[in-house]
């Protein structure tokens, strides 16, 4: 059965107080009162009070890592998905790490449509397309495992406070587990059977998100199915 | 689809900061203030093949309006009543935001509230249109021709339907005997039978101001619009917010104040109107 | 309007032809995430009147020029599907429709934080499954539960409801058979969070005092229905739980 709630859920126009702390968009001030903007929960978390959205819109902010999606490809750049309202760009130059020529080079050799890559935004404003680099440690296309997605407000929870959720997750199932900070989580494994047991959990937490005692409720999910299903 | 205007004229800012500047002494850019309307000029019989007509200037607006009576069946559910259609048309020539093509939202939204206005308080009295119930009635066709708009399409519209139905005649006619309807063209008819006047009076909500019969920039910088319908017996008959902002109980009050007066300056423009 | 059925609108007892009183509303229904596919959703009951509203977006549309440089547009259409009245409607957007898409559009613009989501569109769906009056206000109350469910940043939720004229009385959430009968239909929507009225239409005859009377009638009831919203939003949420 369920836990009990992690705070008071809120709803948009609903006061908050004034000390409760948010990120914008999810929280405005409105003739003087601040108020919720989104479906949230208000919750206690080392003597200060914060505002969890429980559903959000992803905005990219140079310097995240998401998991994108090629849709398309173009003369010199893919158009990549990453799950917000501004579909992204990657230059054939960055990903090639070398200067790129249109008459020799065929992109769609490098990535296709339908290709996943981890990226970090290099470059996003609002006023232009967000601009993706595949330059870094672990970033590029992905080339095993699956993609789980869950609502981007809920990466926190999959996260788990200093990063105890992942860790609990890949120390019961042995896996590797990235969370995106765009509502994709990369979950590759030693076998099938965990790779399953893992892509359930996660969905777990989508759904739990707000619960507490989560992490213990995870746990105990992995190794009861790694029992029934003899793994 | 209703889609948020994206190709809307850009006001300069420090037009919009102008325009409030002067709110603020109590006057308008022309010298008006705030609560007072443009100038208002009605002809009448302007048209001569259209049974009732007239032009309204308001301001640099200019709405042309025409009315044609024809004999044609009622609708199922009123037997007992003539027929009664309201059309506008943003006509491109009026203005560089207008372009051809079938109605939009803002000309079925102009037609619709005009059409309400006069519906819904029986301005005419569609029972003495009829000729054989259930069988025969007079048809008005109501068309709006925007000819110029610098704003308030809303007032001149009604103002200019207002006077083309109080000069509308219904020509004398002849029942056949094969049970045809033979309109005499050439008689000198009779009156329409109208039961009540009819204006709307329009405020607009700019900055914390509330200002009547907004110009075209004026309506471009306003939160909304205010459409309030009066009958000369000062009732309530018909009302439209129209624009994207929210509105305060507040506000209403004073816009509903505001337009009670300016209401009287538009009856009385149509009283005094040469006939 | 007009017609002869006045008598039967408002009984002796002073009850309406349903057993409400004049200010009662009729039983209201919510219910959030109903659809899979879209961003939000919810449907909306007042009585027998349903209405169902579903949030696609912010997203790029496709036609790339009809986007805003500084806030996001949103593109609302309201529809009646061709079995929600007693004739058959044709599926064909009539003129009604289109002034309708228009003022629930309007009703919504100034509460949903625009300005977050540059050259983007938000898409707004409201379909009309059974049409018993109300079916424009009972359609923003369901746009903005679905608008809240898709995460879309919000100053407040807003919600809608008609005052009717029948019989000489001033009477809450009118049905068709008041609409068609009654002396004035006036659909009000607000966001009384933040006090404002972010619809008015007044299709019928009243005088100063009942107008102001309406008024207040509605903005006190669509309190009401903005906190049944609130309850049908967290109760998603809460129930999440209780199903695994």
């Amino acid at each position: 059965m369920s836990g009990e709630l992690h705070g008071v859920i809120v709803a948009p126009g609903e006061r908050l107080d004034q000390r409760v702390e948010a990120k914008a968009p999810y929280i405005a001030e409105v003739n003087g009162v601040k108020v919720a903007t989104t479906v949230g929960i208000v919750s206690q978390r080392e003597g200060k009070s914060v505002f969890i959205p429980l559903k959000g819109v992803y905005v990219p902010e140079p310097g995240h890592v998401v998991i994108g999606l090629v849709e398309s490809i173009g003369v010199s750049s893919w158009g990549v998905d990453i799950n917000s309202p501004y579909q992204a760009v990657l230059a054939a130059q960055d990903f090639l790490g070398r200067p790129f020529n249109p008459a020799v080079d065929d992109l769609s050799r490098f990535l296709k449509v339908g290709d996943y890559v981890k990226a970090k935004v290099a470059a996003f404003d609002k006023t232009r397309s967000p601009l993706l680099s595949v330059q870094g440690e672990g970033l590029g296309r992905i080339i095993s495992g699956v993609i789980v997605e869950v609502p981007p407000a809920k990466i926190p929870r999959v996260i788990g406070k200093r990063r105890s959720m992942v860790e609990a997750i890949e120390a019961k199932t042995g896996c590797s587990v990235f969370p995106a900070v765009n509502g994709r989580v990369h979950i590759d494994c030693p076998s099938r059977e965990l790779e399953v047991i893992a892509v359930l959990a996660v969905k777990l937490i989508d759904r739990e998100a707000h619960r507490v005692g989560l992490t213990e409720k995870v746990i105990r999910f992995i190794e009861d199915e790694r029992r029934a299903r003899g793994v | 689809m209703s889609i948020t205007p994206f190709k809307m004229p850009v006001i300069p800012l420090i037009k919009k900061q102008a325009y409030l500047n002067l709110y603020e002494k109590g006057l308008r850019e022309d010298g008006r203030r705030l609560d007072k309307p443009r100038n208002i000029e009605v002809k009448v019989g302007v048209l001569d093949k259209a049974e009732g007509s007239a032009l309204v200037k308001l301001g640099n607006t200019q709405v042309l309006v025409g009315v044609k009576a024809e004999v044609g069946q009622p609708f199922k559910d009123t037997p007992d009543q003539g027929v009664l259609v309201v059309h506008a048309e943003n006509v491109p020539l009026a203005s560089p935001i207008f372009e051809p093509g079938p109605p939009d939202e803002n000309a079925i939204e102009l037609s619709r509230v005009v059409d309400r206005s006069l519906r819904e308080v029986r301005a005419v009295d569609l029972e003495s249109l009829v000729i054989r119930p259930g069988e025969k009635v007079w048809n008005l066709w109501v068309d709006i021709y925007v000819l110029d708009h610098d704003g308030n399409l809303f007032d001149a519209s009604m103002l200019a339907v207002m006077a083309a139905l109080e000069t509308t005649t219904l020509k004398d006619y002849e029942e056949l005997e094969t049970g045809e309807i033979l309109v005499k063209r050439d008689s000198p008819g009779a009156k329409l039978k109208i039961n009540h006047r009819v204006v709307t009076v329009t405020t607009a909500k700019i900055g914390n101001y509330i200002i009547v019969d907004p110009n075209f920039e004026e309506e471009i910088i306003a939160d909304y619009r205010l459409v309030l319908a009066f009958d000369e017996n000062m009732r309530i008959v018909g009302a439209q917010k129209t624009g994207s902002g929210g509105m305060t109980l507040k506000d209403f009050k004073t816009a509903l104040k505001i337009s009670k007066e300016v209401a009287q300056i538009y009856f009385k423009a149509l009283e005094q109107t040469p006939k | 309007m007009g017609g002869g059925a006045k008598a039967t609108l408002i009984r002796e007892d002073g009850l309406r032809h349903d057993g409400r009183r004049p200010e009662e509303l009729r039983p209201i229904r919510m219910q959030v995430g109903v659809l899979a596919n879209a961003s939000g959703s919810a449907i909306v009951e007042y009585g027998k009147t349903r209405v169902l509203a579903a949030v696609y977006g912010p997203r790029e549309p496709y036609q790339r020029f009809m986007v805003l440089p500084d806030r996001a547009i949103l593109r609302v259409r309201y529809h009646m599907a061709p079995f929600s009245t007693s004739e058959r409607k044709s599926p064909a957007p009539s003129r009604r429709e289109i002034e309708l898409s228009k003022v629930i559009r309007e009703a919504l613009e100034d509460v949903v934080l625009l300005s977050e989501y540059p050259r983007t569109a938000i898409d707004v769906y409201v379909e009309v499954l059974q049409a018993d009056g109300g079916t424009r206000v009972a359609g923003v109350t369901a746009a903005s539960l679905a608008l809240a469910d898709a995460g879309v940043p919000m100053k407040a939720l807003v919600a809608g409801v008609a005052v009717g004229k029948v019989g000489g009385v001033l009477v809450l959430d009118v049905d068709e058979l008041e609409d068609s009968h009654g002396e004035a239909d006036m659909p009000v929507a607000a966001a009384p969070d933040i006090g404002l009225v972010t619809m008015f239409q007044l299709n019928g005859v009243l005088s100063e005092d009942e107008l102001d009377r309406g008024l207040s009638m509605a903005l006190t009831a669509i309190e009401k229905i903005v906190s049944i919203e609130k309850e049908a939003l967290k109760r998603k949420f809460e129930a999440i739980g209780e199903e695994v």
